[in-house]
């Protein structure tokens, strides 16, 4: 029913009012952008964030409660906001860093998947099977971050039209999700801290948070809030590290990875034997990944000692690390081209005279001589023959070449995000408010082809549900790219975890029924 | 299990040197052992805390763990001993139920305590240990050991603790019940199973002792308030509540014959061989010839537990504070207290010299002289009057800290180590045992020529 126009020059689109109903709320001509409402209809005026040009948009208005679109009139968006005859209002345009708040609430509305959101939370109780727990999706915190920074915490839902019809309405900027308290949390002032009848976090997940800031002093590419491609192959690296030793050594199962928006991922694990971890256990498994012992100069200081490694960090250097290092960062990173880069490096051999003949083969040289070969690389091979040339007798000097690549390479987990129950993290598939990139899923297995720049924003979404509906396509989320990350969502994480969850949910009924049973019969 | 039990009397474990405190024993107990027993356990937990706050190595702590429970909790006979060490552990339940931090405090030391006693076990015993603790964890089959065994090995090597040929039997553990194995990567974790040495199995059965205890702490305060308490108000209640704050150390009060002091070795002897608390009342006496009541029953009381004979104390007094009041109102205000201390007046009770804890609860006002030094001294005045009494700087600073941090008889004993050159095992928890030892240490290094450490 949307019926978009193409514009005629594809790089430029006017942004314009039509036809403007009484009840208006005057826009601003000025930054912020407002939504606009006209309650008789219930529509919603889109602004383009195109700013003006010569093109013409057409959006129709949309039902933003849920429920049937009204048959509402086409409202021409064209033109200088002062020519068009009867235009009162003026339409700002859109702020460049590619959110606009007022295409959440078509996002919401629209692409948000709600639905599986749901059935993910819900954790098989979905009220089909007698052995469901009905209120176990109520008892979780949902957490809702609002325009102005308003913060709502302690939320909780009953069911799936309780929770989308409140995100549709709030439209808030992020969407964290707690633990599954012990009862409702929204009714958590009846019960007390400690005692018998107590709130308290029963479930969660086991969480990790990564994020590339945290490796500030090892990327000379970006810092702060960047992120490019010569350094998310750090991200890479965490991802296939710690995936690993989840699964292999941990024997979870059903992990969900997404892309945190702006400059990280995020790590759900959700079997329910992971769920159901005390904090002692999920500090045990956050020590069991720590490696740094602390900032030394402010380096993160890596310290092998003792006859070997412990074969999860062997498992990740041979398989991950080392080559990631030698063939990826090094070249990316320019890790050995210039001094302050190389100091950093030479700091870290333990022995004096090593470093100091190094860097005399390297002072003052930009380019190694006559070899095409990448100075980077060569330096690195000539730190690795002097330190396992054997000439050097030092027993700092065993594992120096791996103290160097796990200090550059090494995963670095936020310890505090997966200590404790309570800790809340931001949820999948919500818009990020600086850089309007969708948190989307990444799949682990091919997390090297991940491009954090090419994840769709809101602002391409909006695009192609325009673009959707002038070629009269249904406009949901399965026509535009997020399309595919939800369908992702739903087969590779979403239907095992599901499956496996039923399972539990039947054998658990199953188990107790016979229990009755038997102390029923003497 | 339960059938399993059901055979055993009472709750005499399987193995019999070490019980795991299930259930309360069903015997009968003499109101006079629920007392004795209860204060000769509580002698080995507070001098295991004593150790632990002193930052003592680990081998120490065994070795201590294990001399103090034959020499407090050992009777002639295996299944007395095993009695007394079950009563003394749910009397001293009682006791320590009754508030978080005592809670708290008694899960930590039994805890400790039992980690130590089960290390001391021999691996025989020590499976069936295991087996007790009901903990469902299966010895690695031969097969798949063979199977892990590298990796198995290389986890020893990383963590110092090579794996000798001989030894092969490994339990296979849901990584989640040994949260400490895991977090320092001390085992190899496979498919949510850790592998755990032998040896690491003691943590294995630490933190089931602990978590059941800790429960059963709870269950017990909630039975205690609720309906004992009341109960035994005549009879067990004030033993109890007596139990957590009483002093376990010999009382002094009758001076032993060797170490009697007399008049004329005071002097000296308050030089060498007197605590700081003393020392300062002892200092105060001689430059006021005055001392406040309380100041002259602490260090009179100490002084008959010295071995200072009544005629000797009455003289020695006198002579002071005669020279402030006169001969006259010496006799008349000040004899009859002295006397009255030795149980010669009124209620002839022989009062016994006070301990550290009391001293250190004591608070002196303007003009007082009495409690405890570490306590009050401001660290000016400490530091004067500990390098008077000869304490080097390097112990002074370690002194110096443990006054700061309210370990007051940690202070007190570090500096008797400082001056004697010798440790102190058992910590200092009485001024006359501050004074024993000192005169012991120095009569045996007169004794022997030239003179040497008689450290330990």
């Amino acid at each position: 029913m949307m019926v978009i126009l193409p514009s005629s020059s594809s790089s430029h689109r006017r942004a314009s009012q039509g036809s403007v109903s009484k009840d208006h709320c005057p826009a601003s001509l000025g930054v912020r952008k407002r939504l606009v409402y006209n309650d008789g209809a219930k529509r919603l005026f889109l602004r383009s964030r195109f700013g003006f040009g010569t093109g013409r948009l057409l959006v129709r208005g949309y039902m933003g409660q849920g429920g049937a679109v009204n048959e509402c009139e086409d409202m021409v968006v064209e033109g200088n906001e002062l020519d068009v005859p009867g235009r009162k209002y003026g339409i700002p345009p859109a702020p460049t860093d590619g959110f606009d708040p007022n295409h959440l609430r078509v996002y919401y509305g629209k692409l948000f998947p709600h639905s599986d959101m749901f059935k993910w939370l819900s954790y098989g109780n979905d009220g089909k099977h007698p052995g469901c727990d009905q209120t176990y999706f109520g008892r979780r915190e949902f957490s809702f971050t609002l325009d102005n920074d308003i913060y709502l915490r302690f939320q909780s839902f009953s069911s799936l039209p309780d929770m989308e019809a409140s995100i549709k309405q709030k439209c808030p900027f992020k969407i964290d999700l707690g633990p599954i308290y012990s009862v409702d949390p929204s009714k958590r002032h009846a019960y007390a801290k400690s005692g018998d009848n107590v709130f308290t976090p029963v479930e969660r997940e086991l969480i990790f948070d990564i994020d590339i800031t945290d490796y500030d002093d090892v990327r000379y590419c970006c810092s702060g809030a960047d992120v490019c491609l010569d350094c998310w192959p750090l991200m890479t690296v965490a991802i296939k590290v710690i995936d690993r030793a989840l699964r292999d050594d941990f024997g979870f199962n059903h992990i969900l990875w997404v892309y945190s928006g702006r400059r990280g991922v995020h790590c759900w694990v959700c079997d329910a034997k992971a769920r159901r971890l005390s904090d002692e256990q999920r500090s045990s498994i956050a020590d069991y990944f720590r490696v740094y012992k602390g900032n030394e100069n402010g380096l993160n200081k890596v310290s092998f000692v003792g006859a070997a490694l412990h074969p999860f960090l062997v498992r990740s250097y041979s398989e991950v690390l080392r080559e990631y290092f030698e063939e990826v960062l090094l070249l990316k990173q320019s890790i050995l081209s210039s001094e302050d880069k190389y100091e950093k490096v030479l700091e870290m051999i333990p022995d004096k005279s090593v470093a100091a003949e190094l860097r005399g083969r390297w002072q003052g040289k930009q380019r190694s001589q006559g070899s095409k070969e990448d100075i980077n690389v060569v330096r690195w091979q000539q730190l690795k023959s002097l330190l396992q040339s054997g000439r050097f007798k030092g027993q700092g000097l065993r594992r120096t070449v791996e103290e160097i690549i796990f200090s550059f390479t090494y995963p670095r987990i936020d310890m505090e995000v997966s200590k404790h129950m309570n800790h809340l993290l931001k949820a999948p598939f919500c818009v990020h408010p600086k850089t309007g990139r969708v948190c989307v899923p990444i799949d682990p297995n091919n997390c090297e082809q991940f491009d954090p720049t090419t994840v769709p924003t809101l602002a391409m979404l909006m695009e192609e549900i325009n673009m959707a509906g002038s070629r009269e396509e249904p406009y949901d989320v399965n026509g535009t790219s997020l399309g595919k990350e939800v369908i992702y969502f739903r087969m590779s994480f979403l239907q095992p975890l599901l499956k496996s969850c039923k399972e539990e949910i039947e054998n658990s009924y199953n188990t107790r029924l016979q229990q009755s049973k038997n102390s029923l019969t003497w | 299990m339960q059938s399993v039990r059901g055979l055993r009397a009472g709750v005499v474990a399987a193995n019999p040197s070490l019980p795991l405190y299930r259930s309360p024993p069903p015997l009968e107990v003499r109101l006079e052992d629920f007392e004795l027993f209860a204060l000769d356990r509580l002698r080995v937990l507070k001098a295991i805390s004593d150790a632990l706050s002193r930052g003592k190595k680990p081998e120490e702590v065994e070795k201590l763990v294990s001399d103090l429970w034959k020499l407090h909790m050992r009777l002639p006979q295996a299944s007395e001993s095993l009695n007394k060490d079950v009563i003394s552990h749910f009397v001293l339940r009682l006791v320590y139920c009754r508030t978080e931090d005592l809670r708290k405090w008694f899960l930590s030391l039994e805890t400790t305590l039992f980690r130590y006693r089960f290390k001391l076990e021999n691996a025989d015993s020590q499976k069936a240990l295991l087996t007790e603790f009901n903990l469902p964890y299966k010895a690695v089959p031969n097969a798949e050991f063979e199977i892990v065994k590298e990796k198995l090995e290389q986890v020893a090597r990383s963590i110092g603790s090579p794996l000798s040929s001989a030894e092969t039997i490994f339990y296979k553990v849901p990584f989640e019940e040994v949260p400490e194995l895991v977090a320092g990567r001390k085992v190899y974790i496979s498919r949510g199973n850790a592998y755990v040495a032998m040896n690491q199995v003691v943590s294995l059965v630490v933190t089931q002792f602990r978590s059941y205890l800790s429960k059963a702490l709870i269950l017990t305060n909630r039975k205690w308030t609720s309906s004992v308490r009341d109960q035994e108000k005549d009879r067990l209640t004030p033993i109890v509540e007596a139990l957590s704050t009483s002093y376990v150390g010999p009382d002094y009060s009758q001076a032993r014959e060797s170490t009697e002091v007399s008049l004329k070795d005071i002097d000296h002897a308050a030089n060498s061989s007197f605590p700081l608390c003393m020392r300062h009342l002892y200092a105060k006496l001689k430059e006021d010839h005055h001392l406040k009541h309380a100041g002259r029953m602490q260090l009179g009381l100490f002084l008959k537990g010295v071995g200072l004979k009544l005629d000797d104390a009455l003289a020695f007094w006198r002579a002071e504070f005669s020279q402030k009041v006169g001969a006259e109102r010496f006799e008349k205000e000040y004899a009859y207290n002295i006397r009255h201390n030795y149980g010669k007046e009124g209620k002839r009770i022989d009062y016994t010299p006070h301990s550290c804890q009391r001293i250190i609860s004591a608070t002196p006002g303007v003009g007082d002289h009495h409690g405890c030094p570490f306590r009050h001294f401001s660290e000016e005045n400490l530091r004067a009057a500990l390098g008077q009494m000869g304490v080097s700087n390097r112990a002074m600073e370690d002194v110096i800290d443990k006054a700061k941090n309210r370990h007051y008889q940690v202070a007190c004993t570090l500096t008797f180590e400082a001056i004697h050159s010798s440790s102190c095992d058992r910590g200092i928890n009485h001024p006359n045992q501050y004074f024993i030892d000192s005169q012991k240490i120095l009569q045996s290094k007169l004794s022997i020529t030239p003179p040497c450490n008689t450290s330990n």
